[in-house]
């Protein structure tokens, strides 16, 4: 199993997803800075560069030559510590996502996969749960009544969103009974019903429409957007956790939100939207092609990957949207609807989905 | 204070309002009016009775300033500093007339008192330095602003 064969895929697939996560920040501060100046009927940076595309690049050089001043009052050693913590989860959670389905390369096959883990969901729920210490960590170690508030509350609205996030999928798993992400992706490429020409597909959003929602949501939380981003509420807690940190440590704790977010719309997208499952229309543009044999089936890769990618980039441009249209809730607003609502609906969500199964109508 | 607000079961799901919300961002970003002014090549229209950097009128090269000090005196901020001489025609005539613009405070006095309208405030609202300047009096007579 281990020889280089594995070992070269394995790496050109590891290396593959380290650079799309890399560039995910800088992309996605642009869509976020242009994209709310548009809403806003602003312009927002359109100098540097096309389109201002290179703006990020220069505010990463900023962030790399600006001075590395540590607060004499902090705890040094995890206050270094605290970014990393909070980055690496980021980074790995990202290893199980299948972002096309598999090809025969040599007689093997070679899965569009960073891991192919059995435990899959499992394994992202685990690591995406640790980001949630560089965060308290980050609190803690700046010493400062405002950032140790952010990562309490932080803390508080990780532990609750977790729970309903956890169950809202709990159905998915039910229906495709696998918790390995390629599996599930798999399944939700059987045709759910024919409608005259158009075959809708068993996409999870068919068949789990209240889990999805519940986990949108949760997603919401989770990455500490708007409007659940009351870690950083800049007018009541000045910035949160990330408070009392500068330049480059500030832009690691960036990164770790744009890679999370970018993480939740891949999973978004691979649960509810068939993941590498090519839009509807792109199998008829591949057909209409004519290719054969290993061209046929390259393209048919790179289609998938497109697609995979059409649909995570929606998802990245709903949080920046839903950002710049809602305003943050209130505390206890965000507690009532993590408690109150969307745990009992996803456990009644779970109740429904298992009766649906039992009576054959999933 | 509680505040009883009628809302209707769809509300409180927030979904719907949600949707409305979205839908009128994506509208904004649109169709919506860019109010942005990109400013070196755009420049927004100030009033004309905008007070910006100081200028001293002349006439044939001549500047109308008597030095008759009604500015100096009048200046809040004692910024004008004039020192007066004579021509060869007997006439009154400022040999210096400096500004010290960082102290200036833009209330437009001087050019109120002047009973020549020789000491004038342009239009030009840029007037960044690296250093302390003072204008001296081929300067201020040079730059006239956007008026005449």
């Amino acid at each position: 199993m281990m020889d280089d064969f594995w070992w070269i895929t394995t790496g050109l697939k590891v290396l593959f997803v380290l650079i799309v996560l890399l560039q995910v920040t800088p992309i996605m501060v642009w869509v976020e800075r242009r994209g709310s100046a548009l809403i806003q009927n602003r312009l927002g940076p359109n100098r540097v560069g096309p389109l201002g595309l290179i703006q990020s690049l220069a505010d990463a050089l900023k962030f790399i030559f600006k001075e590395d001043r540590v607060p004499g009052h902090a705890y040094k050693f995890y206050y270094f510590l605290a970014p990393l913590i909070s980055l690496i989860p980021a980074f790995m959670t990202f290893a199980v996502v299948p972002f096309a389905s598999s090809i025969m390369i040599d007689g093997r096959e070679v899965v569009f996969q960073a891991a192919e883990m059995n435990v899959g969901l499992l394994y992202i729920f685990a690591i995406a749960s640790l980001g949630v210490y560089g965060i308290i960590m980050a609190g803690w170690a700046s010493n400062n009544k405002y950032a140790l508030f952010g990562s309490l509350r932080s803390t508080a609205q990780m532990i609750s969103y977790e729970l309903s996030m956890g169950l809202s999928i709990v159905g998915i798993l039910m229906v495709f009974s696998s918790v390995e992400l390629g599996e599930i992706a798999r399944g939700q490429g059987e045709i759910l019903f024919q409608l005259g020409p158009f075959a809708i597909q068993k996409w999870g959003v068919f068949i789990q429409p209240v889990g999805f929602f519940i986990f949108l949501t949760s997603v919401f939380a989770e990455t500490n957007r708007l409007p659940f981003d009351l870690p950083e509420g800049e007018s009541e807690i000045v910035a949160g956790y990330h408070l009392e940190y500068g330049s480059m440590k500030m832009a690691l704790f960036f990164m770790a939100e744009y890679v999370n977010m970018f993480t939740g719309a891949a999973v978004v997208s691979t649960l509810f939207f068939g993941g590498w499952q090519m839009l509807p229309g792109m199998p008829l543009i591949l057909d209409s092609l004519g290719f054969t044999g290993m061209t046929h089936e390259w393209t048919r890769v790179l289609f998938e990957h497109l697609s995979f990618g059409m649909k995570v980039a929606f998802f990245m441009w709903l949080f920046v949207w839903v950002r710049w249209t809602l305003p943050r809730f209130r505390y206890d607003q965000l507690m009532d609807i993590g408690w109150k609502f969307m745990l009992p609906l996803s456990l009644v969500n779970i109740f429904v989905t298992g009766m649906m199964i039992y009576w054959g109508v999933l | 204070m509680q505040i009883q607000r009628k809302t209707d079961l769809i509300q409180k799901f927030y979904l719907r309002e949600i949707l409305t919300g979205l839908f009128i961002t994506l509208k904004n970003l649109f169709f919506g009016k860019k109010v942005t002014i990109q400013y070196p090549e755009q420049r927004r229209q100030y009033s004309n009775r905008f007070r910006g950097l100081h200028y001293i009128k002349a006439v044939n090269g001549v500047e109308n300033c008597t030095a008759c000090m009604l500015c100096p005196t009048v200046c809040p901020a004692n910024c004008i500093h004039i020192e007066a001489g004579e021509r060869d025609d007997k006439e009154k005539y400022p040999v210096r007339f400096e500004i010290d613009i960082l102290r200036c405070c833009f209330c437009g006095m001087c050019e109120e008192a002047c009973p020549k309208d020789a000491i004038k405030l342009s239009n030009i609202g840029e007037m960044t330095q690296a250093q302390r300047v003072v204008y001296d009096k081929q300067m201020l007579m040079e730059q006239r602003g956007s008026k005449l």
